[in-house]
């Protein structure tokens, strides 16, 4: 079945991914989106009911770090890629109303 | 002689015997770049002569006084551009990363220091490794050397053709779907992913994360398994990195494979793959069935499922990836904008491609409520399955073998208006990627265009070993040499 | 008002783990520093840098799932958030959804003499986001990522609180359970412990739940207490007006008294969890799990049992005591020293609970040593000291941390035991008093403490009572 994207769900998806299209990227972006669900619901002929979901291949397990201090005070290189800072923070638009 | 015609085992012999000197290596690998780079376009960034001489000299003296006695001392090496490295540009091909400078170099990246690599430059790639031909590139597109009306294959399109072109003795890239073996396949150059967790991913900015692999890209087998006992390693900075028993990959350079299994899947035979290709996949089989080896071919099953499955697991964990970029820390930010939300979506908008974009979208869609079982676990499902599959087929057979791509370089400009066709493209790397298997491309021929045709052997978790000794055994009775046309134009 | 509502509270607990380090990197969590001095790449979100769990984590979430009764999930493992927000550097937070560490536990409380049990829908592992402070110069927001990285854990109760009283009773008892473990400092002021209130009214008898909001900024149980009334009337005028309440997050404001609308129409609230691939999965085996529960302390039920039993204290002492780890552990520290426990408890009752009133001190604040009270105790009993003098003794600890010895000596506060020097003293005192003799001898008891005071005066405090009373009794005799 042929999946249509609504102008609704670009504009949701743009909102989740901070993505802001124009019309013309927008009607594109419908198209390509529809197409690679039609694609990937070429999943569903496969029957997959019992197959545990699987993210990691290898059993790996309890990979952790001991609560030890390592890291001393980079400030200086935290900061040197920011596009704006201040007083040893980072600037951004105000996030107070 | 021209250093650049050497591969990185010579080369460094050469430097360790005192025949040439490692500035004298990097000197050549620096004209190089200078007589071809216009031509091919590899490198996004490429180092400061002066400051690669200095590396040099450095280099130089720890192997004069004996504290570097590896085989890639002093030889150079060009660094995909997805990899950090402390005060050299990053950029992974994006706009959005314009101006990043890594305050740390990936952990791949400083085993290969730690051995003695002089790094030359930074290679171009598909931005933030999305795509199949490295016309992505925020930077301008990469052409293949072999014919540069043809694209180099991608994602790891600028380190294959830097190594085509001698313009580095050998070079890193990364794959997450097929972006070594693939543009290894296009440019005729070896290249390998190892099994998933060998090399640390620590350092290397992630695309999709449970997929995606460090692996060298060489003139050989030999160079390959070199590079891949120095980069490889347990890092606990990497939670899914892996301690491994057997870093000695150079021992499996034995050209012998007696007895050895080898299964051709038929459904990577079938529709879609150019009739070229597969003559030279099964010559090559042929060549490792004279020596000794048993071939056959079997059912793998599932194959057109590993595409779609792909690019539901990639592009969801590319949306949280590439969440990070939004201007605040680092990278581009858009000059004006009215208020935080539109900061961020201008500076997005402004700096991720079109590609990159739709597999954001693509990736954020398939995660938001409502969708996640419908795609993204049935995606995992169908990966278990695929993984299931393997399997079986490694009970049967020591090594897989086939195409790593249905054709040869395509024309650039050819790819990139089809999305799905491109991503058909990858049918026969992307499974070992959802599997976490090792796969290497080696070449096996030229089409009638003049364009190499790759091979790719597919081996078991952990069993870089075997692929290994098959590739390096079928390059030791092919009946061609491959990989001379470095510097074709100037010699 | 004709119809009848009854509130139905459920909380999202928010703890800081007190670990070293933050629960990704190596980064201290200690507090206070210049903006981002305890960051890295991994806790700024820098491309290419990965997670590596701290595993005390994993082992105070257990051991805190443990003492409130919870199922612990042996095959755990992390998910991501996804949201923008500039203190979140990643622009997604590790955190747990799908299989949460902890799961269906309980706590009991007992408020007006009621008992109840608030139940535990799970606990989960996650990191902490940055701070964000306004930057009235400039009109933006400044973003310190110290804070990034600091271990949480979540503890969401079930919709099983009707009032304030029990709500205050459930964090009163989740804080003393913490505490006791040792797992955070869980100070509401300091943030290192944060309450959102979920919060629905119904009408009484309705089976239903109403729809609820989420109200967060709640930074003491006075304001937690205000924000459940106040939030409580807002919805019962909101339906009573025929309106609806909506499903949101609101902010409380306590100066106002009142909650405001949080998220704008950029948040979606949609959170795409996923499994984090970039961690592996957790598995707490059996063998863990026992070694986690034999870690286990005395908790504050069990300890006033003990008390009890062991000691024979009286009830009001042991719930002061207990009702904080700093006093248990002095009371229990000055026990093993050897001091007599009802004499340990009378000294935190009576002078230490004064002294912290006096100071605006909590306990804390407490950093005497145990030994230098217990020390002090022993000299009271040797009768070294009297417990006239023990007082002012005893503020020297609590102030300074003084050694009792020293500082008696020092200040020259030893008993004078010499019994004829003291003898000689009380005899010129019944001379020079013969009228309080024949009262004494007239059977009037008053007389006797007439005498004792003006022979401590005399000795400006450092007699021995015992002493004096004995001497005094053989010359009236």
């Amino acid at each position: 079945m042929a999946n249509v994207i609504s102008d609704e769900t670009i504009e949701y998806v743009g909102i989740l991914a901070k993505l802001e299209l124009s019309e013309e990227e927008k009607e594109q972006a419908k198209k390509d989106m529809a197409n690679m669900l039609d694609y990937i619901d070429t999943l569903n002929e496969l029957d997959t009911s019992g197959v545990e979901p699987m993210s990691h291949v290898f059993p790996i397990n309890n990979v952790f770090r001991e609560d030890v201090v390592t890291n001393g005070d980079d400030r200086e290189e935290i900061l040197s890629n920011a596009p704006e800072s201040k007083d040893g923070a980072f600037v951004v638009p105000k996030t107070f109303d | 002689m021209n250093l650049m015609d050497l591969t990185a085992v010579e080369l460094g012999k050469k430097i360790k015997a005192g025949e040439v000197s490692v500035v004298e290596a990097a000197t050549a690998a620096m004209d190089a770049i200078e007589a071809r780079e216009e031509a091919y376009h590899c490198y996004v960034t490429i180092c400061n002569r002066e400051e690669v001489l200095k590396q040099a000299e450095e280099v130089q003296k720890l192997i004069g006084d004996g504290t570097l006695t590896g085989p890639l001392a002093g030889v150079p090496v060009a660094i995909k551009d997805n990899m950090c490295t402390k005060g050299t540009l990053t950029t992974c091909s994006s706009r959005i990363l314009n101006n990043f400078v890594p305050t740390y170099t990936s952990e791949a990246v400083i085993n290969l220091e730690k051995a003695g690599a002089v790094i030359i430059g930074k290679t171009n790639m598909d931005e933030f490794a999305m795509g199949s031909t490295t016309e992505t590139s925020y930077y301008g597109p990469t052409k293949n050397p072999w014919n540069p009306d043809h694209v180099p294959g991608g994602s790891s399109g600028g380190s294959a053709a830097a190594v085509a072109a001698g313009e580095c003795s050998y070079a890193l890239g990364s794959d997450t779907g097929g972006s070594i073996r693939q543009p290894a396949s296009f440019c005729g150059v070896v290249g390998m992913k190892p099994t998933y967790g060998t090399v640390s991913r620590y350092g290397l900015i992630a695309y999709g994360s449970s997929l995606d692999q460090i692996g060298p890209m060489a003139k050989d087998v030999t160079d390959c398994a070199t590079i891949l006992e120095t980069i490889a390693s347990y890092d606990p900075k990497d939670s899914t990195s892996v301690k491994r028993e057997d870093y000695d990959f150079t021992s499996a350079l034995v050209d012998d494979v007696k007895g050895m299994k080898i299964g051709i899947p038929r459904d990577y035979l079938g529709e879609g793959l150019d009739p070229e290709v597969k003559d030279a996949i099964l010559s090559a089989a042929k060549v490792l069935e004279e020596k000794g080896a048993i071939v056959e071919e079997f059912d793998l099953s599932l194959v057109e499922y590993a595409i779609p499955a792909y690019y539901v697991i990639a592009s969801a964990e590319a949306s949280s990836n590439l969440a990070r970029f939004e201007g605040v820390k680092y990278g581009y930010r858009t000059p004006e904008y009215e208020g935080l939300h539109n900061m961020f979506k201008k500076t997005r908008s402004e700096g991720f491609g079109p590609e990159v974009k739709r597999r954001i979208m693509l990736g954020s869609f398939v995660l938001s409520s409502g969708y996640y079982d419908a795609y993204y676990l049935k995606a995992l499902r169908t990966k278990a399955l695929i993984k299931q599959a393997f399997d079986k087929a490694f009970a049967q057979y020591d090594v897989i073998l086939g195409p790593a791509a249905p054709t040869t370089a395509p024309k650039l400009g050819d790819s990139l208006s089809d999305p799905i066709k491109m991503y058909l493209g990858d049918i026969y790397t992307i499974s070992v990627n959802l599997a976490g298997l090792p796969g290497i491309c080696v070449p096996c021929g030229v089409d009638s265009k003049g364009l190499p045709i790759g091979l790719q052997l597919i081996g078991d978790c952990f069993k870089e070993k075997n692929i290994l000794r098959a590739a390096y055994t079928y390059e030791q009775n092919r009946d061609f040499a491959m990989c001379d046309l470095s510097g074709k134009e100037d010699k | 008002m004709s119809r009848q509502y009854e509130t139905v509270i459920g909380l999202e607990v928010h703890v800081e783990l007190a670990t070293r380090t933050k629960i990704f990197c190596g980064c201290s969590t200690a507090f206070g520093g210049a903006p981002n001095t305890h960051t890295c790449p991994v806790c700024t979100g820098m491309p290419g840098s990965l997670p590596v769990l701290n595993k005390q984590v994993v082992e105070y979430a257990a051991a805190v799932g443990l003492a409130t009764n919870c199922t612990i999930t042996q095959n755990c493992k992390f998910d991501r958030k996804n949201y923008f927000y500039p203190d979140n550097p990643q622009n997604y937070q590790i955190s747990q959804l799908y299989l949460p560490i902890c799961r269906n536990g309980h706590v009991d409380i007992e408020v007006n003499g009621r008992k109840k049990s608030i139940g535990i829908h799970e606990i989960h592992m996650e990191e902490d986001a940055g701070k964000l402070v306004h930057d009235p110069a400039t009109g933006n927001s400044l973003v310190d990522f110290n804070r990034s990285g600091v271990p949480l854990i979540e503890i969401v109760s079930e919709p099983d609180m009707r009032s304030a009283d029990e709500v205050i009773a459930y964090l009163e008892k989740l804080r003393m359970i913490i505490q006791y473990l040792g797992a955070s400092d869980c100070k509401l002021q300091e943030g290192s412990m944060r309450a959102d209130v979920n919060l629905s009214v119904r009408e009484v008898g309705t089976e239903e739940f109403g729809t609820r909001t989420e109200m967060k900024n709640l930074n003491s149980f006075s304001a937690i207490a205000r924000a459940i009334e106040g939030e409580t009337e807002r919805q019962i005028d909101l339906i009573e007006d025929g309106g609806k309440v909506i499903q949101e997050t609101r902010r409380w404001d306590d100066d106002k008294e009142y909650s405001y609308p949080m998220r704008s129409k950029e948040d979606a609230q949609d959170y795409r969890y996923f499994p984090e691939p970039d961690l592996v999965p957790i598995v707490i085996s059996d063998e863990w799990l026992e070694e986690i529960r034999s870690r286990q302390p005395e908790f504050r039920d069990e300890k006033q049992a003990r008390y009890k039993e062991e000691f024979g204290l009286p009830e009001y002492d042991i719930d002061i005591i207990t009702s904080d780890k700093k006093l248990t552990d002095l009371f229990e520290a000055c026990i093993t020293l050897g001091a007599a426990p009802k004499e340990v408890s009378n000294w935190i009752m009576g002078d230490t609970m004064r002294l912290l009133k006096e100071n605006e001190m909590e306990a804390s604040d407490i950093n005497f040593s145990p030994k230098h009270l217990v020390d002090m105790i022993r000299m009271i009993e040797s009768g070294a000291i009297n417990r006239k003098v023990a007082k002012k003794v005893f503020e020297a600890i609590f102030k300074d941390d003084a050694d009792p010895e020293v500082y008696v000596e020092e200040n020259g506060l030893k008993t004078v035991n010499d019994e004829g020097a003291l003898r000689k003293v009380i005899e010129e005192i019944v001379e020079n008093n013969p009228k309080s003799v024949e009262d004494y001898k007239a059977g009037k008891k008053k007389a006797m403490g007439f005498f004792v005071g003006q022979t401590m005066r005399a000795m400006k405090g450092k007699a021995d009572p015992a002493m004096v009373n004995q001497i005094l009794k053989e010359i009236l005799d």
